[in-house]
């Protein structure tokens, strides 16, 4: 314990007397500092708090206060006191020094008239990170020496750490936001501006019945979500019931499609269809020469977004209801039929009535899935606008309104919160499916003849036709223009990843991809392991230790998973492009989103295995005098393998296909892939977005080809838990 | 070994509002096994967990060996237990297991191996220490985690229904040998079953909980000679619950009337009235004809089970269950009967 103790005092102090205390101009990590120091750019905060930025000198006090109880002793709970507190007041301080004093010195003008003027603040940097950690230290050791959580250091310390962590990364961005949405123009806060921006025609506006113009955003979004959603339940469950219920030679190739999506960043479904079915795609034009048909823009708008949306969703409605047509037990079935029930009255009495909560649960995922959907409204939306793409064009279009942004993702913010809250509470206590894990020998009854014919005659064309886009995703990279000139070339491989070799330099990346591809694949990499390890302490801490507060604990740490990508994106603007944490362009944001917007995976999948596993495996370690930290090290660890390399996996593919979160926090030093190919698809470079599309699902299948073959596929646990931890809004 | 004594002091264990452990005292002296019995729910699990640190009592105390432990969480605290499941971290060997305890308190290799080894021996299993649990039978697998435990050498065994996932045949085996182990290192022991037999042939001393308090306690023959209440006496072997009425009363000496006969029996129980007594099966002889004012019945059922023959006769004041090991001369269902049972085979109960 006072090992511990020591090393985060060194920590802290390392922090505060001899790294740099702002964030320096050449990234948050980089280490050029200790080759070319500068004082005025790379100074300890000590430093800092000597010469020009003079508040920065109080927080020496609380930061070796504790170093007393090295000089006298003490009892246990002055002890724990002399932590606590020292730790409150270094951590409190911080951060009200953080937010109190930004770019242009006090953020309240009423500090001003109290201290006079100030200096400024910058985003904080490595060393200040570190003294931070050191105070949170402080306020768990005191806690658990004061006998919380059984007096638990580890215990206490994780819990805090990961609270700080999500609401600074989850919760922050959200407020500022909803802050951000009653500024108006002028920089101060109004209801007026606020009521002006959310009652609004464009919004709400209904002319779309009676007249030729459009309706309003909100409309238009719970439009398409409906109709998404409608479609992929119903084609979802086509593919369900053909894959489980039918004798079908090829339904094999129907489970491997469902994995698709998963690894398919979300517009390139868009791209596909703008390629077989756009004005000069290649289904329009054999259509115009063999039957005379017009060529039309009819894929731009409603049509086209649907249409793309139900491709892209279908195979996550299918995981959904599989799961559910597959934990029905034949023996119901089997007592229908022998209660003289016909095919068709077992299929209307038993099965489907069975079935219809996850029918329900498909279908709100559909829509929560089409509302989040960025890159498909973006690619086809047309003149047809909804939420998730109003939301960009205001941040980033000629508009340029920040809190406009800010009351449109607060509107799709709560149409998503509700379809979440609808689906986990009503639906989640509605199931009639129960896993018993008991053998159930029976056979399914037969399916009627009228739903063999609907699979048959709707189902398996538009598998065709899945499979068909994929197909064109794969090979359209390989002609030289859609639509005008048919060729094979390679020229459109080359322009993304030529490589020459100089002898000079050596090998040279000359393709226009490689500068993307390399920070996403690096993004993806160093994202991946924070995500599962956040991700897996929660899930550890819910599933094996109770505590006050846990609830919220739960709900705060999944709420992130629930909130739409581009929310995310516009909250973090809003929240990480002032001091304190200053991000916004840097490599840092973009890890930060990924880790706190794909951890909800790792602590789903964390639960479910640790579910598996028995709790008197931790009891019997703790019996043999391992403390939680030797426990959870020792034993839920190493069991948890498969869960953890489930979601460093599922993390990895999320970050190189993510594009809503991303494309506001994107820069030109840091560009990731997918914010690349739109770009090349808004300026009509077809051929380099195809290939380059192409080529990340082929990366990500190798990648997701070798870890399986590296674990072994047995060990990643039973299939459909693995693919409901890879399904979640592709947004 | 070191021999702990342990001491319940009017714990309570309170899950929200449900109450596991109600206000129980009690003691366990050193080196004996002792075995708390009792059906699902009735807190003997919850109360062994207490001892183990696993839960944290709602209010009172445990000592042990005088030192109150409390608030100590189970890494603090001198006890080792052996779970029902056995919790074998499996992915460790065998090796790693037993010897998991001793790393932890960063014991130098060569201890814990020579440590681990000679328990190995100890329980049978040497030559097992490169296995994965996954490689051995459930016996050997209880073993393992019986070795994992005493390795440490703690102040208290404890063993958490250890022989529930054995087949029948090895139960009695495992049950024996975990007995003499006991008895060779004479470790203060906690079992906790809720197999009567088992409990009978394994304890120093038996607590029979129900509903979270104890019911009674006591060594294995006063408890099955003499059980004082109902739930005793039909917990631990067979009873036939009867009414009684006392006719009169000198300490300790009653006089009681079952049926129309009366007995002079012996209790230290205050018995209410008109009490319960428990009367076991094959403490009573079914007889032809009776001149001694025998309970008269009817044979109910005829059940032949290999040992012997159980009948269920009905008479004026309830149903018997009766056990004859004579298999040769039976009686016939329907037949008129009577039961004649001795003076000292009538326990009073209390309730």
């Amino acid at each position: 314990m006072r090992k511990l103790v020591v090393g985060w005092i060194l920590i802290g102090s390392l922090g505060f007397f001899i790294l740099p205390w702002y964030m320096i101009n050449d990234g948050f990590l980089s280490f050029s500092w200790l080759l070319e120091y500068e004082l005025e750019d790379h100074a300890s905060g000590i430093i800092f708090g000597l010469t020009e930025k003079k508040w920065l000198l109080p927080l020496i006090g609380p930061l070796i206060f504790p170093l007393i109880l090295f000089f006298f002793k003490s009892s246990r709970r002055t002890y724990a006191n002399i932590f606590l507190i020292s730790g409150l007041i270094g951590f409190f301080y911080f951060f009200f020094q953080g937010y109190a004093i930004g770019v242009r010195g006090w953020n309240y003008s009423i500090f001003e008239s109290l201290f006079g003027e100030i200096d400024r603040q910058f985003g904080i940097g490595i060393g200040a990170v570190f003294t931070i950690s050191t105070f949170i230290f402080y306020i768990t050791h005191g806690l658990s020496s004061r006998g919380w959580l059984n007096g638990d250091n580890f215990i206490v310390g994780t819990i805090w750490l990961i609270i700080i962590l999500v609401s600074l990364f989850v919760f922050m961005p959200i407020l500022s936001m909803l802050d951000r949405a009653f500024i108006n123009s002028e920089g101060v806060h109004n209801l007026v501006s606020f009521s002006d921006k959310f009652i609004n025609k464009g919004l709400w506006g209904l002319d779309c019945l009676v007249t030729n113009v459009g309706c309003g955003v909100v409309w238009n979004t719970l439009i398409m979500g409906a109709l998404t959603a409608l479609s992929s339940t119903f084609l979802g469950l086509g593919f369900a019931l053909l894959v489980a219920r039918t004798n079908f030679k090829f339904k094999r190739l129907f489970k491997v499609l469902s994995v698709l999506p998963i690894i398919t960043p979300p517009f390139v479904i868009g791209l596909a269809i703008i390629i077989l079915f756009g004005r000069s795609g290649a289904v329009s034009t054999f259509l115009e020469w063999g039957f005379d048909v017009e060529r039309s823009r009819w894929i731009y708008g409603l049509s086209g977004i649907w249409f793309a949306q139900t491709l892209a969703f279908t195979p996550i409605t299918f995981l959904v209801l599989i799961g559910v047509i597959e934990s029905v037990s034949p023996s119901m079935e089997e007592a229908s039929q022998t209660l003289r029930a016909g095919k068709w009255q077992v299929f209307k009495t038993v099965t489907f009535p069975l079935i219809r909560p996850g029918i329900a649960n498909a279908f709100l995922l559909g829509f929560i899935e089409s509302l989040a959907d960025f890159g498909n409204p973006l690619v086809l939306g047309g003149d047809f606008d909804v939420l998730s793409t109003e939301i960009f064009f205001a941040v980033v279009g000629a508009q340029y309104d920040e809190s406009r942004a800010a009351v449109l993702a607060i509107i799709l913010l709560s149409m998503v919160l509700l379809a979440f809250y609808v689906q986990n509470q009503w639906l989640g206590k509605r199931s009639y499916v129960s896993i018993t894990g008991k053998g159930d020998s029976g056979l399914y009854a037969e399916l009627p003849q009228s739903v063999k014919n609907f699979i048959y005659f709707v189902v398996v064309p538009w598998g065709l036709l899945t499979l068909v886009i994929y197909v064109m995703i794969m090979f359209g990279g390989f002609v030289e223009m859609w639509g005008v000139n048919h060729s094979f070339t390679l020229k459109h491989y080359i322009n993304a990843f030529s490589v020459s070799f100089d002898e000079k330099i050596g090998l040279h990346w000359t393709g226009t991809a490689w500068n993307s591809f390399s920070t996403t694949f690096w993004v993806a990499i160093l994202s991946a392991p924070p995500t599962a390890a956040i991700g897996i302490l929660t899930a550890y801490l819910l599933a094996r230790h109770n505590f006050i507060g846990k609830r919220a604990f739960e709900f705060g740490t999944m709420l992130s998973f629930a909130i739409p990508g581009t929310i995310i994106g516009v909250s973090y603007i809003f929240a990480f492009n002032t001091p304190p944490i200053e991000i916004t362009g840097t490599g840092i944001i973009l890890i930060i989103s990924f880790v706190f917007r794909n951890m909800p995976v790792g602590v789903r999948a964390g639960i479910a295995s640790m579910n598996q596993l028995d709790p008197h495996l931790d009891e019997a370690s703790a019996t043999l005098n391992a403390n939680s930290y030797q426990t959870f090290k020792n034993i839920i660890l190493p069991l948890l393998k498969p869960a953890i390399v489930a979601s460093l996996v599922f993390s990895f593919v999320r970050a190189m296909t993510a594009i809503s979160a991303v494309i506001f926090l994107v820069s030109a030093r840091y560009d990731l892939a997918t914010s690349y190919i739109l770009g090349r698809l808004e300026s009509n470079d077809y051929g380099l977005a195809i290939v380059y599309a192409s080529a990340l699902i082929v990366v990500m299948l190798i990648t997701i080809v070798i870890i399986q073959l590296l674990v072994g596929r047995r060990k990643l646990g039973r299939r459909d838990q693995y693919f409901s931890l890879m399904q979640g809004n592709t947004g | 070994m070191k021999k702990a004594k342990v001491e319940f002091k009017n714990i309570t264990k309170k899950f929200n509002e449900t109450v596991a452990v109600n206000n129980v005292s009690c003691t366990f002296e050193p080196g004996t096994l002792t075995t708390l019995l009792g059906p699902s729910g009735c807190g003997k699990t919850t109360s062994l967990r207490i001892v183990a640190g696993l839960e944290r009592a709602t209010s009172g105390q445990i000592l042990i060996d005088d030192e109150d432990v409390t608030i100590l969480p189970a890494t603090e605290r001198d006890v080792s237990m052996v779970f029902q499941s056995y919790a074998l971290f499996p992915h460790m060997s065998v090796m790693e297991n037993v010897s998991y305890g001793l790393r932890m308190i960063n014991k130098s290799k060569e201890e814990y191996t020579e440590k681990a080894l000679n328990t190995l021996e100890l329980v049978g299993l040497k030559g097992y220490q490169d296995r994965m649990p996954s490689e051995l039978s459930g016996g050997q697998q209880q073993r393992v985690a019986v070795a994992r435990a005493i390795v440490l050498e703690p102040k208290v065994l404890l063993f958490d229904e250890p022989l529930s996932n054995l087949d029948a045949k090895l139960r009695r085996q495992v049950r024996e040998d975990i007995r003499s182990l006991q008895q060779s290192l004479g470790v203060t022991t906690i079992y906790v079953t809720h197999d009567q037999e088992e409990a009978l042939a394994i304890s120093d001393n038996i607590i029979v909980m129900k509903d979270a308090v104890i019911s009674q306690q006591g060594s294995p023959r006063e408890l099955y000679n003499f059980p004082s209440n109902k739930f005793v006496a039909n917990f631990i072997g067979d009873s036939n619950i009867v009414d009684a009425t006392i006719i009169s009363n000198q300490q300790n000496n009653y006089e009681i009337k079952i049926g129309n006969k009366t007995f002079k029996i012996q209790s230290k129980l205050k018995a209410q009235s008109s009490p319960h007594v428990s009367i076991r099966p094959d403490k009573i002889t079914i007889l032809k004809s009776s001149k001694d004012n025998d309970l008269e019945g009817q044979i109910e059922s005829v059940s032949f089970v290999g040992g012997s023959m159980q009948y269920k006769v009905k008479t004026s004041i309830g149903e018997f269950y009766v056990v004859q090991y004579d298999t040769e001369n039976t009686f016939k269902k329907s037949e008129k009967v009577f039961l004649n049972f001795s003076s000292e085979s009538i326990k009073l109960l209390s309730d």
